[in-house]
């Protein structure tokens, strides 16, 4: 089910893109007329790429057969002329093929499949926060530390978890299972505070249910995910606050409820698909 | 959430808002204004109606606590995808023109008449499709509603995708989720799936004979993404940078084609108004504000909760209702933040009997958003509050525009500097002339949503900025442990007999 592909007249009305020119990073906190995206905090990644051992011209990486049919899959979603529309995805993949990061190879890849100069890729794979450029611990654990977060009390989980792994914020423990990153407003607001561990939310902590939490990581028994993708640590099942929910009680109304009683055959949809040439 | 079209639904908002203000103030202000009027017209005040009190019935989104699946079976008990074909034949014109007389305004932020924007688009072909775009970025700091429409009622979402986007002509919707929102975008894409086994979606969708296509598409973290045209850029693969606009959406958006960009409860709301008729949807809240509404209430409340309730609901029945109250009384409120946090913040003489909707909150010099509220009591440094949002603004900045890109970073030094008392009065106007300098002079509205929560500081926090200027370092330093937040999600657990019933025996219990 491939779209159409859309004409070339098109493709240069929707080329005016803003200009992408990054200056220098750098981690200083101090400011800097250059300022950029990259320099945001001193906590966050570099810019700039820098050769390590596991990282560098002659790492090697490829999709696994079975991601290749993955992106196939993704490819198709987006008009065939707009390949570049499965970076994002494709990084995805890749990062979770590769244990939570990507190398440089991983991108060059990606821009390879997509058919795009590889700086297309290092652009976004700098832009968005959830593409690590580093390695990083088995658990990588991001704390929300945004505003409705902070007054329910980041603050006390960041310092929990700080003094049970020995890590600062940005800090990964020696034996690679656990780093640390406050991250802005992760969306799960009524249940703060938070932490996200690798895919994984979990919600409405204090220090002693972190502790916990922490201990059962170390231990390989990380904890399920609740009935609906989250896990509250004090026992609620989502968003409905531990006193419980305050509305809708009885069963939901069924099909047909309060229905409209004026419809009537009009405009004939496929006259409408006609009409647009679909 | 915010975006560009902000100041255009603004300017909309007060033009017709003049007239709607005057209902609904409380019976006291309305009496005194009559008797102070002499000569006034002799006419029976109208009883003020109150808002709030929503019934079950009236209720969209029946599974929002999850008490039922979220899969198609148990999506066509609750009644979704019910004669859809049906209302697919009363054409797409009928469809915009329902969504206009239920009054529904957007509900990402700006608050834009949905119906309106919906007829921006063409409605013959250059030859190029038109796309719908589903905004479900959802990281407008506090706002956690469109999660628990994507995990627990996609089903309500996937077909708004059909109705909006049958409505607008389009060939396709993008949904456009979070990265960071992976078990949800694992339930929707599933919910996708179901619907094109089913037959709702794909060729000749519903038995309709319009063939309609929804993909998902997973963002990457970052929260200029959910500006519509930093999400168009996203969506087509590159950095999440704002386009300057014209030319809109509506003609060049995704892919070049005509789009709209709309947020997930806009489209997920608009299979029930269309089922149920406009003038339902119209019965609930004031003139311009109609509707129900999802609101997300965070922070020191005793019951942090989302809950569906009418528009124009006041913040205080919100509270008390359906949050427990604020912890340790009302009178122990120092702030609120209506509406995520793009809006400014109002103090506890604000929060008296203000209504939580697009008009009246303005009026009260903040704004409805996304209905996300967050309550801080007695024991929050504002200053610090306030700061922890510019440093979020900061790193959210794309980088593109100069006022925003190295004005936020100014906005965050300044209140660090003012939060440890190592300011000089003078800095306060600085830093509200910083501010509007940054307001309406970029690109998107990202700049003004930074520009906001440090104005609103000023405006209603002003003298404690000035004491904690006054105290200097060593005060603060002294005094700093009372600001420590500890951990705080609600009361106590007590809610164990329902989990039990509805939790799958999956939820957390301490070892």
């Amino acid at each position: 089910m491939a779209l159409r592909t859309i004409g070339a007249a098109t493709r240069a009305l929707a080329s005016r893109r803003p200009c992408t020119v990054r200056a220098p990073a750098t981690v200083s906190a101090e400011r800097n007329v250059h300022r950029t995206v990259s320099a945001r905090d001193e906590v966050h990644q570099l810019g700039q790429h820098k050769d390590t051992p596991d990282n560098n011209e002659t790492t090697f990486f490829d999709f696994t057969d079975e991601n290749y049919a993955r992106v196939e899959k993704i490819m198709a979603k987006y008009p065939a002329n707009y390949r570049q529309a499965s970076i994002i995805p494709l990084l995805d993949l890749a990062q979770r093929q590769h244990g939570g990061w990507l190398p440089l190879a991983a991108m060059e890849k990606v821009a390879k499949i997509v058919g795009q100069h590889e700086m297309k890729v290092y652009e976004v794979a700098t832009f968005y926060t959830m593409f690590n450029r580093e390695k990083r611990g088995k658990h990588f654990i991001q704390l929300c530390g945004t505003t409705p977060c902070m007054v329910c009390g980041s603050e006390d989980i960041k310092k929990t978890i700080m003094d049970e792994l020995g890590i600062k914020n940005g800090g990964t423990t020696a034996d690679g299972m656990f780093t640390l990153l406050e991250v802005e407003c992760l969306g799960a607001c009524a249940n703060a505070p938070m932490v996200q561990i690798n895919d994984d939310y979990f919600e409405c902590l204090t220090p002693e249910t972190m502790k916990e939490l922490l201990e059962k990581c170390k231990n390989g028994e990380t904890p399920e995910m609740g009935r609906w993708g989250s896990l509250p640590l004090n026992g609620q099942v989502s968003c409905e606050g531990p006193h419980g929910k305050t509305s809708l009680e009885g069963t939901p109304t069924g099909p047909g409820f309060m229905m409209r009683k004026d419809l009537e055959q009009k405009v004939d949809p496929k006259s409408v698909k006609d009409h647009m040439c679909y | 959430m915010y975006k560009a079209a902000a100041r255009a639904a603004a300017a909309t908002a007060s033009a017709k808002g003049a007239s709607a203000r005057v209902v609904g103030r409380s019976a006291a202000v309305l009496g005194r204004s009559l008797s102070a009027a002499p000569g006034a017209k002799e006419e029976a005040p109208e009883p003020p109606r109150v808002y709030g009190g929503l019934k079950d019935q009236d209720r969209i989104f029946t599974n929002l606590y999850g008490e039922q699946d979220w899969r198609v079976g148990d999506a066509l008990k609750r009644g979704d995808w019910h004669q859809t074909k049906e209302i697919m034949w009363m054409g797409p014109d009928w469809i915009v023109q329902e969504m206009k007389d239920s009054g529904l305004r957007g509900r990402g932020g700006a608050g834009f008449p949905s119906g309106l924007k919906w007829s921006f688009m063409p409605k013959n072909t250059d030859g190029r499709p038109s796309f719908l775009v589903v905004n479900a970025d959802e990281s407008e700091p506090g706002t956690c509603k469109d999660r628990e429409i994507m995990r627990k009622d996609p089903h309500k979402l996937v077909e708004g995708c059909l109705l909006a986007g049958y409505a607008m002509r389009a060939r396709a919707a993008y949904i456009y989720i979070r990265g960071e929102y992976f078990n949800e975008a694992v339930v929707m894409d599933e919910a996708i799936h179901e619907a094109y086994q089913k037959g709702f979606l794909g060729k000749n969708a519903c038995g309709s004979g319009y063939d309609f296509d929804v993909y998902l598409h997973r963002g990457a973290g970052a929260y200029i993404c959910g500006e519509e045209t930093a999400l168009i850029e996203s969506l087509e693969g590159r950095q999440g940078k704002p386009r300057l606009k014209p030319p809109f959406p509506a003609n060049v958006g995704v892919f070049g084609c005509p789009t709209t960009v709309t947020n997930v409860e806009t489209v997920a709301v608009a299979p029930t108004i269309l089922r149920r008729g406009a003038s339902w949807f119209a019965s609930f809240g004031r003139k311009n504000n109609h509707g129900t509404k999802l609101f997300a209430i965070s922070g020191h409340v005793n019951n942090p909760i989302v809950v569906e309730e009418e528009m124009s609901i006041t913040l205080r029945e919100l509270l008390d209702k359906h949050c427990g109250g604020v912890r340790g009384g009302w009178d122990n409120l120092q702030a609120v933040i209506p509406g995520g946090s793009s809006v400014p913040v109002l103090d506890i003489n604000d929060c008296a009997d203000v209504m939580m909707d697009f008009d009246d909150l303005k009026k009260a010099g903040s704004g409805l958003g996304t209905a996300a509220v967050t309550v801080m009591d007695k024991s929050v440094d504002m200053i610090a509050a306030i700061r922890r949002l510019a440093h979020f603004y900061k790193h959210e900045s794309c980088g593109q525009c100069t006022p925003c890109r190295e004005g936020t970073g100014w906005l965050e030094q300044m209140l660090v500097k003012m939060e440890k008392g190592e300011a000089d009065t003078r800095e306060i106007p600085m830093l509200e002339e910083i501010s509007r300098s940054i307001e309406g002079h970029t690109i998107c509205a990202l700049g003004d949503a930074a520009a906001w929560p440090v104005q609103g500081l000023i405006r209603r926090f002003q003298p404690v900025i000035e004491e904690r200027i006054a105290g200097g370092p060593e005060q603060y330093q002294s005094e700093k442990g009372k600001y420590f937040q500890e951990a705080w999600s609600g009361e106590p657990f007590k809610n164990k007999a329902w989990v039990d019933q509805h939790g799958d025996g999956k939820a957390y219990s301490r070892s």
